[in-house]
């Protein structure tokens, strides 16, 4: 039912854990499955420097929270923004039916943590 | 290729060798049509009647009571269509529990659907429904109750004999769905007061695709699908006589042994549970304490995810199961461990290992060896979120 990929996210998740000092962290639950995924990340001059993550939850929310961290590794905030749940999804060569609120959570909670970044460092600028 | 253990019995079991070395001249050599006069029809028929005389007993039944179906499912939904749409004096309400298996769950649906009044009875924290509440709503409104014997899902056992007693009580007909429990605990229908019973070959080392459906003598029910005079008009279409002879080697062969087999097993099942305690932290138990099914053992824990576990014990050459085979793909958590009062993140965490024939020690000692580390592991991915 699982893609190679989402076996392999699953089997050795990149990434886990949580970061000291994040400067932004996306928390999302799945009230229906109970699921929970947090997001945390560093960012310097404008770039995601380092990510971690923390899920409970099914195979496909450990493994798409996996793929979520390498795909903004490195990247500029303005483009981790453009990662949506589809892409994730499709970096993973998809997910069941049934499965494809996973990938919500994971590309939800990094949007937060965008979000929380962006509010923390408007602060300190303004 | 990795060794690998099947924990998985009570979603299906193993063809014995026994069995399929009694079916396979049905498929070969003795392949007549049961209804056929010739000789080859002949020899269909004769062992099609003495398979019925073989799974009479093990139930207390007269042969002339036992139905051939193709499932579990098909037995299921007999009963129940068949009874509530042929009730008479406008009775029109069934009672069944919170905790029975998709196949009587999703029929009561479609009858509520249909405009009969359902009424699901609770259950406790061990399982076990509560005969309190039966007796309660019970009416002569009542045509049907319908409480299965062993749940699936925590393979306790229900009080069947009490249940059937208030049924008849009301002037009800008593249905039990005993497709996890026969063949593994006696049952007598005579003595338990069991009007119809639900059984399924593939739970008991026969293979998939035959079912039975027990009706007590003088038990009027519509079919639910027409065709010839098969099984006396109930389930009509040409019978699968290889199966049948099939299901009937299983069940000689669990009569032979079923005591000692249960006895076996128990103790393979309540070796796991208490070495698992030592173990692993943290694990509660669902349905232990009270009388279960031999084999069944359902475990929560607290922390992970129960399909997570369950792919991370497949990758560990342990076969087990979230529940029910049939809803996996669903996200809900389970419906009978929410009817047992557990959060339902606890009921998401959990896990049923169920076992039977060839279940061995070396496979629950494979289970405590793998457990700690897969649930380590998993724990350290939610790192306590
Ligand atoms: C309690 C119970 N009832 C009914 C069924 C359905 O039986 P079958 O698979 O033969 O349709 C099952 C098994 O899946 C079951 O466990
Ligand atoms: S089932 Fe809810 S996140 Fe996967």
């Amino acid at each position: 039912m699982y893609t190679e990929k989402v076996m392999d996210h699953f089997e050795n998740p990149r990434n886990v854990g949580e970061l000291e000092n994040p400067d932004g962290i996306g928390k999302q639950g799945n009230p229906v499955c109970g699921d929970v995924m947090e997001l945390g990340i560093k960012v310097k001059n404008n770039i995601i420097e380092d990510v971690k993550f923390r899920t409970f939850g099914c195979c496909a929310a450990i493994a798409t929270s996996s793929m979520v961290t390498e795909m903004v590794m490195g990247k500029t905030i303005e483009e981790a923004e453009e990662i949506s749940r589809q892409a994730v999804a499709e970096a993973l060569d998809g997910l069941p039916p049934a499965k494809m609120h996973c990938s919500n959570l994971a590309a939800d909670a990094l949007h937060d943590a965008i979000r929380d970044y962006k509010e923390k460092h408007a602060k300190v600028f303004g | 290729m990795k060794k690998r253990y099947y924990f998985d019995h009570n979603a299906t079991t193993p063809v014995r060798p026994e069995v399929l070395d009694a079916m396979l001249p049905y498929l070969t050599e003795k392949y007549g049509n049961a209804s056929s006069v010739h000789s080859f029809g002949r020899d269909a028929r004769h062992a099609m009647e003495k398979s019925r005389e073989i799974v009479a007993t093990l139930i207390n039944a007269d042969p002339e009571e036992i139905y051939f179906t193709g499932c579990g499912t098909e037995s299921d939904n007999i009963a129940l269509t068949g009874t509530m749409t042929s009730a008479r004096d406008g009775k029109n309400r069934l009672i069944t529990s919170k905790v029975e298996h998709s196949a009587i769950m999703n029929t009561a649906a479609k009858l509520k659907h249909d405009g009969f009044q359902i009424t699901y009875i609770g259950v406790d924290e061990y399982c076990r429904t509560d005969i309190n509440q039966l007796k309660n709503v019970i009416d002569n409104n009542t045509a049907l109750v319908s409480i299965m014997h062993g749940n699936n899902e925590t393979g306790v056992l229900q009080n069947i004999e009490e249940a059937a007693k208030i049924a008849h009580s009301a002037g009800a007909v008593f249905h039990t769905d005993a497709v996890q429990s026969a063949g593994k605990i006696p049952i007598d229908v005579k003595k338990m007061g069991i009007d119809m019973l639900s059984m399924s070959g593939h739970k008991l080392n026969a293979p998939k695709g035959i079912g039975v459906l027990y009706i007590k003598k003088g038990l009027k029910i519509t079919p639910l699908t027409y065709g010839g005079s098969h099984e006396r008009g109930i389930r009509p279409g040409t019978e699968n006589v290889a199966g049948i002879v099939a299901l009937a080697k299983a069940v000689d062969l669990a009569m032979q042994d079923m005591e000692n087999e249960a006895v076996t097993i128990s103790a393979l099942r309540d070796r796991l549970e208490s070495e698992i305690e030592h173990v692993v932290s943290n694990v509660l138990f669902n349905g232990r304490g009270v009388p279960r099914l031999p084999g069944t053992s359902n475990i929560s824990f607290p922390g992970v995810d129960g399909e997570a576990l369950l792919f991370s014990m497949d990758i560990e050459g342990v076969a087990a199961s979230t529940g029910s085979a049939c809803t996996t793909g669903e996200v809900e958590p389970s419906h009978v461990l929410v009817a047992m009062g557990r959060e339902p993140k606890t009921a998401q965490s959990s896990l049923r290992f169920s076992m039977g024939w060839g279940t061995t020690d070396a496979g629950v000692d494979h289970i405590l060896n793998r457990l700690p580390v897969v649930l380590n592991r998993l724990r350290s991915i939610s790192g306590g979120i």
